[in-house]
């Protein structure tokens, strides 16, 4: 909308403009996108801007309008703008992340800063007016809100409530302090500044003060932009971070606080009083107001099961109408927005569907990266445009009394807290927090705010305001990342969260509510766990749906744990890995333990592999795993947690095709080397069954469409016994009942059968045979799932049909195939 | 009168010494202790089993066993007690204690490893160094016991699923004839690493006011 004003004033030059911008976004995006690496869509793009360019151009040359072009141009003016901008941002950042060695010296903010820079300089080279582009209710209304909401949708709740008292602190009087500080002492360099009476003599207390209350603040979408890059520990990030959100509230009621008096010029106590009021009901009211929208939107979700589709869009527009409301009343819409994101996210998660979760995630990242790129670009842009006016003392005063009011003030809060903190902040963190106090484009947008009439010095404010973010955005930007690994600050550990470590977070919670109560002092645990209990009991009651709504923590935990495995096995199309109850961190080594359980029973028949084989096959894995592993540690805010295996999906059929054929050899090798499956009966054997089971158990029923399929492929390599394989299929129906007598059931009855192998037919079974798995070769990309070493339920079920009667058929007719015999070559102490 | 109040003080002195405990900290544990045996010498385990607040939580044998069992009181002992003194008492809430402000590595390492000694010995019920597989299903059933017939399903369930992680991360190269016998304090140590535990795992004892005064003292 702001787009439109703006643009209206200059509506003469409007094809120059759309012109301009093609050839911007043209010459930019050769300029980014040399390495080929720009993908079909984004030439398409090229090619339609280049026919508006010529069309344009001709346009551009007559001079005289042709009433068509001109009125379809007016026709989609603010639309087509808009999604130039958009399209510009998300190319940019495209093209950053081409280039990975600069995307790894300087952030990426820095470097959008930079092409707004370029942009706003070409504008204004060509002539034309730059268009108001942080035009403070376009920032307000529309980029703001998705990145606040994707904040507070996925805020890191528990951290942040055990360190609530200390974000708040350094929020609440942290922010104040800066203001003052940093405005009283701005108020007195101004004053004591002979040499320069004309413009900063004029300057009073309160403007002062209003310009500090502007820069003091903490900016959330730059402290996200940098925190983000530099993977700081979670206490050191929530710190900065929860600080740059909830220091809103403080900002919002300073801000319209000295604007309301700068006019009338002085301060009672009664006003000091009411600000503290006003504070407190911007700060709760916002809250309130996004709590109550997340428990609607919570328990709106309860009811959507039959209308998936719309699912996420209740997150957003319940979020964004809190926001709205919020600002309506000039309470807190940063706080409201979080309030409401966070409220309302463990309720909706348990309604909606899996994919309608995945749409969210995907639709919050996106609209946050969007209109963060835009941000930055719109500051630069806005940098070239401002009426500047440069004030060296006010300038170089403002910059660093923000440094020395950071510092003094984290520095004298850590005092404070430290002492009643339990984890205490180190010299260290304390550093970061300083360090990490980046300043934003909100200080710029209310700097925008300001009235001319009211401030005079609305434009020395501004530029002040824009050198200190590029200041802290450029200077401590850049420079925080080397910092922080050259004091070695510790790191966030990039694993996910395993089963173990939630059972120990669910068992250390009850644990120290326990070791409260008996202490007979009600502590954080003590009301912690009431909060809990009131939550099940009630809230949850309401506002989610059906069953779920009494399942505990740690058995959701599980549940979503193992629908993850099974659509990541869905994907990888049953192979490669072993369908385990498992996280996907732990890549090799899930195959390995489901081995020694399995494999007893199966060791008697199965002999060993080869040292140099097992090597083989375990190198085809890791490669495989580690690109996974890879790309999962270059996980950022706005690249989700992608399907590994989506990508790299050709990749992996051929690599599933070598498994396919190394595996083919195993088996083959195996044909020679079976000895009848004896019944395990040792107590070893026993134990390691139980273990079995368990395994079984945990995995059944992903489990159960791969055995099932293993069968149905065996039973195609040996198809003259169709009825004893819809008996092996009965039987592994029950995965349970499979693994316990996977040598009572199967085996032996084949083995009956087969016993007189010497009729004719059994040639044409031998030929048969082997033209199956000669065509399974050729077909290679037939799903496979026992494709892998640790499958050695699988490998019992294949030796007990297959490969024992091939053996046996084979030894009789002494024709071992070619590729059998390299292996028997190889593999000559196992020959029975 | 007097005479025993010195000696008592020497006692707290000693206590003091053996739990890092400040002074104030102990006289409040001590009033504790008094009120929860009904001004005995010594708790039992009913004491304990009948503070109200203990009902609701799920854990709450496993946790008054701790206080039993004498391999939390910081001696080479085993086995289990019947009853325990304000000694003992002490000397297992003491596991709880928050760190100091400035601990060294070796300290912080220290404390990790007898907090997390403490919670194994919690899982490890027969006391033969390893987490069995039926050890572990007991602590998650005992975990979501309160969560009615669901819970007890999902136990069993779970507990093979993190059994099967902790070996899976642990001996990542089994032979197949290989048998992962149980969870080992090593590898405890190993699964829990990210968890912090040695910040994690306490709680503020009353009075506390007095331990941070001092370290306050000591960074000014």
């Amino acid at each position: 909308m702001p787009l439109r004003t703006g643009s209206a004033g200059f509506g003469r030059s409007l094809p120059e403009r759309g012109l301009l911008l093609l050839v911007v976004l043209v010459v930019l995006e050769g300029f980014f996108l040399p390495h080929g690496a720009a993908s079909s869509p984004d030439v398409s793009h090229q090619e339609n801007l280049d026919n508006h360019r010529e069309a344009d151009v001709g346009h551009n040359f007559t001079k005289k309008a042709f009433p068509v072009l001109s009125l379809d141009y007016h026709h989609i003016q603010t639309p087509f703008e808009i999604s130039l901008w958009v399209l510009l941002a998300s190319l940019m950042k495209l093209g950053f992340h081409l280039i990975p060695r600069l995307s790894g010296i300087v952030p990426e903010s820095c470097l959008l800063i930079v092409v707004g820079l370029l942009v706003g300089g070409l504008i204004k080279l060509a002539g034309e007016e730059v268009p108001p582009v942080l035009d403070s209710r376009l920032f307000f209304q529309c980029l703001l809100p998705p990145i606040i909401l994707d904040a507070g949708y996925f805020l890191p709740i528990r951290p942040f409530m055990e360190n609530l008292g200390t974000i708040l602190m350094f929020a609440v009087v942290g922010t104040l302090w800066n203001a003052f500080f940093i405005g009283g002492l701005l108020y007195a360099v101004c004053q004591i500044q002979p040499a320069n009476p004309s413009d900063l003599h004029q300057l009073e207390l309160l403007p002062c003060l209003l310009f500090a209350s502007i820069i003091s603040a903490v900016d959330p979408v730059a402290v996200l932009a940098v925190f983000e890059e530099i993977h700081i520990n979670e206490l050191l990030h929530i710190l900065v971070f929860g600080e740059s959100l909830l220091n809103d509230a403080v900002t919002v009621v300073l801000y319209h606080l000295f604007e309301e008096y700068a006019g009338v010029g002085t301060v009672t106590v009664m006003d000091c009083f009411l600000g503290v009021i006003s504070f407190l009901v911007v700060a709760l009211g916002g809250v309130l107001v996004g709590a109550i929208y997340g428990i609607l939107s919570a328990f709106t979700s309860r009811f959507t099961s039959h209308t998936r589709v719309i699912e996420p869009l209740f997150v957003f527009v319940y979020s964004y109408m809190a926001y709205l409301s919020a600002e309506m009343f000039h309470l807190s819409g940063i706080m409201a927005l979080i309030a409401c994101g966070a409220v309302m996210r463990p309720y909706v998660e348990a309604n909606i569907s899996h994919k309608s979760h995945t749409t969210i995630k995907y639709f919050l990242k996106m609209w946050s990266s969007v209109s963060e790129t835009l941000i930055f670009i719109f500051l630069g842009v806005a940098t070239v445009d401002g009426p500047h006016s440069w004030n060296w003392t006010f300038v170089t005063v403002t910059v660093i009394l923000c440094l020395v009011a950071r510092v003094m003030g984290v520095v004298g809060l850590t005092f404070v807290i430290n002492k009643f903190r339990i984890v205490k902040l180190t010299t260290k963190d304390q550093f970061i927090i300083a360090y990490g106090g980046l300043r934003g484009a909100i200080a710029f947008s209310l700097g925008f705010l300001l009235k001319k009439e009211h401030f005079p010095m609305r434009e020395m404010f501004l530029t002040a305001i824009i050198t200190v973010i590029f200041f802290t955005v450029f200077v401590q930007g850049m420079t925080i990342k080397p910092l922080v690994e050259l004091l070695a600050v510790k790191k966030k550990q990039e694993a996910k969260r395993s089963i173990n470590e939630e059972i120990h977070t669910q068992f250390l919670d009850h644990l120290l509510t326990g070791i409260e109560d008996i202490c007979g002092h009600y502590g954080h645990h003590h009301w912690k766990d009431k909060l809990n209990r009131f939550n099940k009991k009630y809230v949850k009651k309401c506002l989610i749906a059906g069953e779920r709504s009494k399942e505990p923590q740690l058995i959701a935990f599980y549940h979503k744990m193992e629908m993850k495995q099974a659509i990541e096995l869905v994907a990888s199309g049953g192979g490669v890995k072993l369908p385990s109850a498992m996280p996907s961190t732990v890549s090799m080594q899930n195959i390995q333990p489901k081995k020694p359980p399995i494999a007893k029973s199966a060791e008697r028949a199965l002999p060993q592999l080869t040292r140099g084989r097992e090597e083989e096959i375990r190198k085809i894995l890791r490669s495989n795993l580690q690109r996974t592993r890879q790309r999962l540690r270059s996980y950022n805010r706005h690249t989700l947690v992608v399907d590994p295996y989506e990508d790299g999906f050709n990749e992996l059929l051929i690599k599933k095709q070598k498994m396919i054929d190394l595996e083919k050899k195993i088996k083959e090798m195996n044909n020679y080397l079976t000895v009848p499956a004896a019944p395990p009966d040792s107590p070893t054997m026993c134990r390691a069954r139980l273990a079995q089971v368990n395994a079984s158990v945990s995995v059944s029923a992903k489990c159960r469409h791969s055995i099932s399929t293993a069968i149905l492929l065996s039973g195609r390599d040996t198809d003259f016994k169709p009825a004893q394989q819809q008996k092996g299929n009965r039987i592994c129906e029950d995965p349970q009942a499979y693994s316990m007598k996977p040598a009572s059931g199967n085996v032996p009855s084949i083995q009956v059968d087969l016993a007189s192998p010497q009729s004719p037919e059994s040639v044409n079974v031998i030929d048969e045979f082997r033209r199956a798995n000669r065509e399974e070769d050729d077909q290679g990309l037939v799903m496979r799932p026992r494709h892998r070493p640790g499958g050695p339920n699988k490998k019992t079920e294949e030796e007990g049909d297959t490969a024992k009667d091939q053996q046996k058929l084979m030894r009789c007719l002494s024709d071992p195939g070619p590729s059998a015999e390299d292996d028997e070559d190889e593999d000559e102490p196992f020959l029975p | 009168m007097g005479a025993s109040q010195t000696r008592s003080e020497s006692v707290y002195q000693e206590l003091m010494d053996k739990t890092g405990f400040s002074l104030e900290q102990i006289k409040n544990l001590k009033k504790r202790f008094l009120h929860l045996s009904g001004n005995e010498e010594t708790i039992s385990r009913e004491n304990l089993d009948a503070i109200p607040a203990l009902a609701n939580n799920p854990i709450r044998k496993q946790i008054i066993e701790a206080f039993f069992d004498k391999r939390n009181q910081r001696s080479s002992e085993v086995g289990h007690l019947e009853e325990i003194g304000f000694e003992q008492f002490v000397m297992v809430m003491s596991h709880f204690r928050p760190p100091a402000l400035r601990t060294s590595v070796e300290e912080r390492e220290v404390m990790r490893k007898e907090k997390l000694q403490f919670l194994f010995n919690m899982h490890d019920t027969d006391n033969d160094g390893v987490i069995t597989l039926v050890e572990y299903r007991k602590v998650v059933e005992e975990l979501l016991s309160k969560s009615g017939a669901i819970g007890h399903e999902a136990a069993r369930a779970i507990a093979d699923a993190a059994m099967l992680e902790v070996a899976s991360t642990n001996v990542p190269d089994m032979a197949p004839d290989d048998f992962y016998e149980g969870i080992t304090f090593e590898h405890f140590e190993q699964i829990l690493k990210g968890l912090e535990m040695e910040s994690r795992m306490h709680i503020r004892f009353l009075d506390v006011d007095t331990s941070t005064m001092r370290c306050g003292k000591s960074t000014s």
